[in-house]
């Protein structure tokens, strides 16, 4: 009953506060169309040689969207390749598919292996365990693409404003003095926290919903998984998202001190989630990675849209990011005896 | 009905080194009117935030209904008005009061008739579908009082809740009070007007954290030969001030 009275203020909140709302789903989505952009040049149809391959088997293949050329020799192609003249070549070695990729543009090396992807698909059906060597004459595998990255941003989005936006409104209830009227009214502290994580629950599951969606159907993400799975892993990410910018919003006096926790709190989040390869963090740092709730999140949505991970592979994930909220709610209750003893 | 409502006992409260309440002694009854007078930075909200369960003491306990706070059932007898408005700008006043008396487990029709019966009583009742942000200072005040009134609390506490309002109104609000004083409600006002000092049954004057002063207003004014509450004022604190261990002088009346 005060539990629901405390959601429907916040969402009516929150619904009054149109450029808010704008922000938490637009933002996202704006940034996500940028490095969909910036990362799939739209519609790049690649140049690839072909290196001797037998007819019957061009005959299989989907050779549709891309520019081919024939080579007789590795070392023509490969002089093509250095000069530019091809963004990759393909060829059998020991009746192996394998291909070499120039390299050194990440959105290029995207639609190459898109490409050779669908190209692929009709040999892969009579032959599935052939793996394609994948070789890269300049750069390495390391060259990521937006389907790579793109399901760390989905998680970082959803948790880098929803932290902002619940930290902020709790800090204003904090500094408008009406926390401390809700604390001299007979709601109990954890009804403050669970009101607060029901009413922005609410509001961020359709925010996550939306965001998810749109990268997926409209940005074509890759998505190997259920979209289920994204969604509850978002709606954790929110959930610890908002219960720890609502606990840090008591270390802060106004909103610009809560933006100061952006370096500080989100950004080596971001280091530490899989952006950047975590094989190749200096070992004395890499004990950050694990104690911060966007790795886990990072993890289960890669798994899942990635890697078609299911309930099983992602469980873990779940629990932990579960776990922080978990904890992250306690310290809240605990934060607010700074009010009110009881 | 000398029934005692608020018993604060000894209480006292350090901020650090700062004491800001030192060992005051106070009793409010059922159905009296109980004004707080003193200085800014006094220590008068420092008092009302004890009596609602907002601050502890650092020594001395406070009682609300012969219960020791903080407690939260005492809480839910409170009616309480900070002295900054604590309202939702972004909602409608409607929907703030909707709020608090859900809090307060307010529903249906009985939460509309309450709605409607406070609103009238700081005639905002043409505003209400205003937008809190829109609102006037005098009318953040009073709504915030309406707030207050909307559980039909047996104690309500207001911390200077007739600042920013004018005569009329100031007038027509103190007439509710009154009203509520008739069906037994404990109100404890802080101010620092004089004049609405007059209106309360008992004062207690507070000065640097003590209780210079406690009595009837008549009472107060006698003791110290003075026509107005705001002379004694001058006379307790004044002397207060030149010597803070002296007794109270009444020699003088006309400090100024
Ligand atoms: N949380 C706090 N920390 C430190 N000092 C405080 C705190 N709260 C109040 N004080 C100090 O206590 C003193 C009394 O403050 P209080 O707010 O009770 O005054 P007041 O009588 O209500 O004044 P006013 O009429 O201006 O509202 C002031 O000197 C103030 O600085
Ligand atoms: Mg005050």
């Amino acid at each position: 009953m005060r539990i629901n009275a405390l959601v429907i203020r916040i969402l009516r909140q929150i619904i009054r506060d149109k450029r808010t709302m704008a922000l938490l789903i637009f933002a996202p989505i704006l940034v996500l169309s940028m490095l969909y952009l910036v990362f799939n040049g739209d519609d790049y149809i690649p140049k690839i040689g072909f290196v001797d391959i037998p007819e019957q088997i061009q005959d299989q293949l989907n050779l549709d969207d891309a520019e081919i050329t024939q080579y007789d020799s590795i070392h023509q192609a490969k002089k093509a390749l250095s000069n530019h003249e091809l963004d990759a070549y393909f060829l059998f070695e020991n009746q192996k598919p394998s291909v070499v990729l120039e390299g050194s543009d990440p959105s290029i090396n995207g639609s190459v292996m898109k490409w050779m992807q669908t190209a692929l698909k009709p040999l892969q059906q009579n032959a599935p365990q052939k793996e394609i060597a994948v070789d890269y004459l300049y750069g390495s595998s390391e060259m990521r693409q937006f389907d790579y990255i793109g399901p760390i941003l989905l998680g970082f989005f959803i948790f880098f404003f929803v932290f902002l936006i619940a930290g902020v409104s709790f800090l204003r209830e904090r500094t408008t003095g009406t926390l401390e009227r809700l604390l001299s009214s007979p709601l109990r502290k954890w009804e403050i926290v669970m009101g607060y994580v029901i009413g922005f629950g609410i509001f961020t599951m359709i925010q996550a919903t939306i965001i998810a969606w749109y990268s997926i159907y409209v940005l074509d993400m890759m998505m190997e998984g259920a979209f289920g799975y994204v969604l509850l892993i978002t709606l954790l990410v929110s959930l610890t998202a908002l219960t720890l910018g609502i606990l840090l919003s008591s270390f802060a006096n106004n909103e610009l001190q809560m933006i100061q926790f952006i370096p500080l709190v989100i950004v080596p989040q971001v280091f530490f989630s899989g952006l950047f390869n975590l094989e190749t963090v200096s070992s004395w740092l890499s004990w950050i990675g694990p104690i911060t709730p966007l790795y886990y999140a990072s993890e289960a949505l890669r798994g899942v849209m990635i890697k078609g991970y299911g309930w099983d592979m992602i469980y873990k994930d779940l629990l932990i990011l579960f776990g922080f909220s978990l904890l992250f709610m306690i310290l809240n209750i605990a934060a607010l005896r700074k009010y009110r003893k009881l | 009905m000398e029934e005692k409502i608020v018993t604060i006992h000894n209480v006292s409260r350090s901020f650090g080194k700062h004491q800001v309440l030192k060992n005051i002694s106070l009793e409010m009854k059922s159905g009296e009117i109980f004004g707080l007078l003193g200085p800014s930075g006094a220590g008068k909200t420092t008092i009302v935030k004890q009596l609602v369960g907002l601050d502890l003491p650092s020594e001395g306990e406070i009682y609300l209904f012969q219960e020791k706070m903080p407690n939260l059932k005492l809480i839910e007898k409170t009616g309480y008005m900070a002295q900054s408005d604590a309202l939702y700008g972004e909602l409608s006043a409607k929907e703030n009061l909707e709020f608090f008396a859900a809090l307060y487990g307010l529903k249906g029709a009985k939460r509309k008739k309450r709605i409607k019966v406070v609103m009238e009583t700081v005639s905002l009742s043409e505003h209400i579908n205003k937008l809190v942000s829109t609102y006037s200072g005098g009318m953040k005040r009073r709504l915030s009082l309406a707030i207050a009134l909307l559980h039909q609390p047996q104690l309500l506490i207001l911390d200077e809740p007739t600042v920013g309002i004018d005569p009329v109104l100031r007038k027509s609000i103190w007439n509710a009070f009154y009203e509520l004083k008739e069906i037994g409600t404990t109100i404890i006002v802080t101010t620092h007007v004089m004049d609405e000092a007059e209106k309360c049954d008992r004062l207690g004057m507070i000065r640097d954290g003590r209780l210079i002063a406690l009595g009837t207003p008549e009472e107060l004014k006698n003791k110290t030969n003075s026509t107005s509450i705001e002379e004694a004022f001058l006379v307790y604190g004044g002397a207060g001030n030149e010597n803070k261990r002296s007794s109270h002088s009444n020699s003088s009346a006309n400090y100024s």
